[in-house]
């Protein structure tokens, strides 16, 4: 958990980096100085902000230290000084400025891991530092990464716009994939107690609003929004008190965000109004399932495993194929489902779900010493302390 | 911006190439000539090589120069042609190259200005 100046300072500091850092690509006619730019003045924000208060007008402040450190940069360079002298604020950006944004930072060309610290860096405002804290890896590697990133950028001639129409489906595939990585990476490492570091689930969540926000036509778009938030509605129910996950059939229902599940599924539905399925939308969906039940009973496990097939057909993946067979165990019986996790074997060796899940099938159908061997090798999968925890209990108890 | 497009071939295209009928290879040539027309205007220059068997590599970092037969590396994949075009951007190479109809992969590199 985070305390509330600290949540306050990111949550300023993400709402202006994109629109500044489009601002300063428009004047400088470059994304990797405009980076840099927005970069020290975010720096300069975190060293006075939090002694001298958040200002009242944040991204005036940003502006003038990103200008003047621009003017420092630049002084041997006429033309940008020309430029930078002559932009007043506020110079309310194009809202497709930061849609380009998005689009550069997320260039197929650029590695899955340049794209994702980009992103973070100019879209969303963190520090290099932040980035680092937040994936558990060396500031130095995420310095590299950004650096080469950007070389390549200028060298190779990656283009600052929104792709054209015949690519964009593509080129959003790449977007939706970052973010939902972003969500991903925030989501399965919360509850590891460090107070400081900046929660990635709001950065993805605010990503994913951002993106809906500037392509409301895009069905996709919506469904990870809505995918996100249905997962975060229940993030008061994930733990207990002793930071140990609590499975979806034990939690405490009545701590779910009802209203914020509603609003999901209202988004949901408006995006399957455009009648283009797609991944995040069939997830989301399953997870409206979970969400919208009272209790775990109550699931529509049917609906389940439909939606499941309809994902599998557009996105085969065994992961996906495990799922839908813990969903199968509610319409037809452990038997049926344990044959299908089985016909997984081989595809699934080395990850801890799938040795967990027939576990859970092993037990239920009687045969308890498997199940046992089949937790234990789900516990040497998996790096996660509280997942690992669960697995513990669940050796001890049985 | 001026980039090259590296066209390389791997055993499964040379394999495939090899098991067409001559009617069937024309018409793939046809499709390649046809790319080349229709993007003449951002094509400055391009050439097909001969394949790796006609290679010769000279080593200048062991002493004295040395001559071997065949590539520099020997591989699977290997450049079969090559072509400059001048684009805007790499966008625009992308969409290039995605509409190749030849050989099964292409590295864009963009040229040192």
């Amino acid at each position: 958990m985070t305390c509330p100046p600290h949540a306050e300072l990111a949550r300023v500091v993400r709402s202006h980096a994109g629109q500044l850092a489009a601002s300063l690509v428009h004047l400088v006619g470059d994304f990797a100085t405009a980076e840099d730019l927005v970069q020290d003045a975010i720096e300069a924000a975190l060293t006075h902000w939090p002694a001298e208060g958040i200002p009242q007008r944040p991204d005036a402040w940003l502006y003038t230290v990103a200008r003047r450190r621009g003017l420092d940069v630049l002084r041997r360079d006429s033309r940008y000084r020309e430029k930078l002298a002559l932009v007043a604020w506020p110079a309310e950006p194009e809202p497709d400025d930061r849609l380009r944004l998005i689009f550069t930072c997320c260039h197929p060309a650029l590695p899955r891991t340049a794209q994702v610290a980009l992103t973070l860096r100019v879209v969303c405002g963190l520090t290099t530092a932040q980035i680092a804290k937040a994936f558990l890896i060396p500031e130095s590697t995420v310095g590299q990464r950004i650096t080469r990133a950007k070389r390549k950028i200028s060298g190779a001639g990656i283009p600052y716009r929104v792709p054209a129409a015949d690519e964009l489906g593509a080129r959003l595939v790449e977007v939706l994939a970052v973010i939902y990585l972003l969500f991903n990476e925030g989501y399965l490492s919360t509850g590891g107690g460090q107070a400081q570091s900046r929660d990635l689930t709001d950065d993805a969540e605010f990503l994913a609003a951002l993106l809906h926000h500037l392509m409301p036509a895009e069905p996709e778009v919506a469904g990870l929004l809505a995918l996100i938030r249905l997962h975060r509605a229940r993030a008061a129910a994930r733990f207990d008190q002793n930071s140990e996950i609590v499975q979806l059939q034990r939690q405490d229902r009545s701590v779910w965000d009802h209203e914020a599940i509603a609003d999901a599924s209202r988004l949901i539905a408006r995006a399957a109004a455009h009648k283009r399925p797609g991944p995040y939308q069939l997830q989301a969906a399953i997870v409206a399932c979970h969400a919208e039940a009272k209790r775990w009973e109550d699931t529509d496990w049917t609906q389940v495993v439909v939606l499941y097939d309809m994902l599998l057909y557009l996105a085969p993946s065994p992961v996906t194929r495990l799922h839908r067979a813990i969903a199968l165990r509610y319409v037809t019986g452990p038997a049926a489902a344990l044959r299908e996790v089985d016909a997984l074997d081989g595809h699934l060796d080395a990850y801890h779900l799938f040795h967990a899940t027939r576990a859970e099938l092993l037990r239920d159908l009687g045969h308890h010493d498997r199940a046992r061997a089949a937790d234990e090798r789900a516990l040497t999968l998996t790096a996660n302390p509280a997942e690992q925890s669960l697995l513990r209990q669940r050796l001890n108890w049985t | 911006m001026k980039y090259v497009l590296m066209f390389v071939e791997n055993e499964q295209y040379a394999a495939d190439l090899a098991a067409m009928g001559e009617g069937e290879r024309d018409r793939a040539y046809a499709r390649v000539r046809q790319w080349f027309v229709e993007n003449h205007e951002k094509i400055t220059h391009h050439a097909q090589l001969m394949p790796p068997g006609m290679a010769t590599t000279v080593r200048l970092d062991r002493g004295e120069p040395l001559v071997t037969d065949g590539p520099f590396v020997e591989g699977k994949e290997v450049v079969s042609g090559y072509t400059e075009i001048e684009v805007a951007d790499l966008d625009e190479a992308l969409l290039l190259s995605r509409s190749w109809p030849g050989c099964p992969v292409v590295e864009i590199r963009p040229i040192a200005s």
